[in-house]
């Protein structure tokens, strides 16, 4: 059955879609848009360092992520001005991978597929990673479902019931950094926040619970990735854009239902 | 043997010392108000009690029964976030049905289990979050500007049932307020802060020290210094009728 790439792609796709679910729910409420982008744009640079110094890309890219998240966070702390600090690392960040990924690997490497995920050429090992990676996310958020919930509810409340919510932030950028090295090879670098933000607004609009909330995002980010895997089939478009243009229709779905069922 | 105690504790917020040399204590059943302008750095008084702040000099010591429960000034909910008051009550620790509607009845608000978070008013948000810090059954209650946001018949009944709530458990009150007529009638101890403290002592010592007219006395010629509150009628005026508080300021 895993000899049939199709199946390969999309149980890629499945295990991306149910790691980013639980985690993407926390970047809408926590509204960290802009660390998952910043993260996911330092994968590049990851990816040219691996490859430069022969090491896997999966442990390159998360180091990578990894630092990025903590560099953002500590600003976000020390309350500089955030916005135009957090452009010069996401970009730079970005600029300095395509330079080192041209300057220090011989062999010229596929950038498009780190750019926009390359699911259809997904071996038995990258399956391997990626549910490995999958598993390790769920795991940590099931372990801090209940204490990362009370942190982004309110911090000093969380201190109060005797939680860190420095510690938790920093669980949430590991699970973070674990989900760039995971979907890269799916989506890619540049829409890897698409993969985080969008299966969980959309499941907004039907959720009453956190927990409803997170499994219906599971649910859409998996819909999205085989709506999306067929559709690049038929149309032999791109598949990584397509899955996260299926994801943003269910979005706008999700919008225009709920706008029926409220009115 | 106390609560709490600070000694001699200074607090920086980023590289400014914001509270300087502050000791205190809190007793078991007491009510302890701290009055100060904004900026003097009460709500950072109160997060270093709950232990989110270190003192960068001194002492805090917690006596080895302390039990507190926190009510924020606000909570802010991003409305992306789905939550029900329950589920909310129950976070970290899990709790059943029963036990989140007896704590919302302790609050005054036995209605509110199943609610959306996002879609209670101000007044409803506060009374929750007191029952979420009655939970655990706390010996000492902090709270942060608990009333900013309600009217003054909302802040009066609430003021009301933190002292119900001190009366029949015996826990202790620490909160931070500037609505000073309604809640110095129910304090023990008023302390007087402006990134030091200026004065404290029982409501009639502090309202007649010279340093506390000098903070909320003089600026706006007597509106806001204490005077005894008459209970035969409703304050529904608001802050700003000052010539009816200088009547009264001067009686």
């Amino acid at each position: 059955m895993l000899d049939d790439f199709l199946v390969r792609s999309a149980l890629a796709g499945i295990g991306v879609a149910i790691a980013t679910a639980p985690l993407g729910c926390f970047v809408v409420w926590r509204r960290m848009a802009y660390f998952g982008d910043a993260a996911a744009h330092a994968a590049i640079l990851g990816v040219a360092l691996a490859l430069a110094f022969e090491m896997s890309i999966f442990i390159g890219v998360m180091t990578t992520a990894m630092a990025m998240g903590l560099a953002v966070s500590s600003l976000s702390q020390r309350g500089l001005s955030f916005d135009s600090a957090l452009g010069v690392l996401a970009h730079g960040a970005l600029a300095a991978g395509l330079v080192a990924a041209a300057l220090l690997t011989d062999t010229r490497i596929d950038l498009m597929a780190f750019l926009f995920g390359d699911i259809l050429t997904v071996t038995r090992t990258d399956l391997l990673v990626i549910w490995g990676g999958a598993a390790l996310i769920i795991a940590m958020m099931l372990w801090r479902w209940s204490a990362l919930l009370t942190v982004t509810l309110n911090p000093d409340l969380a201190r109060a019931a005797g939680l860190s919510p420095r510690r938790e932030e920093l669980i949430l950028t590991l699970a973070i950094a674990v989900t760039v090295a995971v979907a890269l090879k799916v989506v890619g670098a540049m829409l890897i926040s698409a993969m985080l933000i969008m299966p969980a607004a959309a499941a907004r609009n039907f959720s009453r619970s956190p927990e409803v909330m997170a499994g219906i995002a599971a649910i859409i980010g998996i819909a999205s990735t085989l709506g999306g895997l067929q559709a690049s089939i038929i149309l032999d478009a791109p598949t990584g854009p397509m899955i996260v243009c299926v994801a943003a229709a269910l979005f706008m779905i999700s919008l225009s239902l709920r706008r029926l069922t409220t009115q | 043997m106390s609560l709490i105690e600070l000694e001699n504790v200074c607090l920086m917020r980023g590289n400014a010392e914001v509270l300087h040399d502050i000791s205190l204590s809190v007793e078991p059943g007491e009510i302890v108000t701290i009055l100060g302008p904004n900026g003097s750095g009460k709500s950072t008084l109160l997060k270093a009690v709950i232990g989110a702040i270190e003192p960068s000099h001194g002492k805090i010591r917690r006596g080895p029964q302390l039990r507190i429960g926190y009510v924020p000034q606000r909570l802010h909910v991003d409305p992306s976030l789905p939550v029900t008051v329950r589920r909310f009550l129950g976070l970290p620790k899990r709790i059943s049905k029963a036990q989140a509607v007896e704590a919302l009845d302790r609050a005054g608000v036995p209605e509110l289990a199943e609610r959306q978070l996002i879609d209670l008013s101000g007044g409803q948000l506060q009374r929750v979050l007191l029952a979420r810090a009655l939970m655990d059954g706390p010996n000492l209650l902090l709270l942060d500007e608990a009333t900013q946001g309600l009217d003054q018949p909302g802040s009066a009944a609430f003021y009301k049932r933190i002292e119900q709530v001190r009366n029949e458990t015996g826990c202790a009150i620490m909160m931070v307020s500037h609505e000073l007529h309604v809640v110095m009638s129910a304090s023990d101890r008023v302390i007087c802060l402006n990134g030091h403290i200026c004065c404290h002592g029982t409501p009639e010592i502090v309202a007649s020290a010279p340093a506390y007219r000098e903070l909320f006395g003089t600026g706006t010629e007597g509106a806001l210094a204490l005077y005894r509150h008459h209970h035969d009628h409703d304050h529904t005026h608001d802050h700003h009728h000052h010539a009816h508080h200088d009547h009264k300021a001067a009686e």
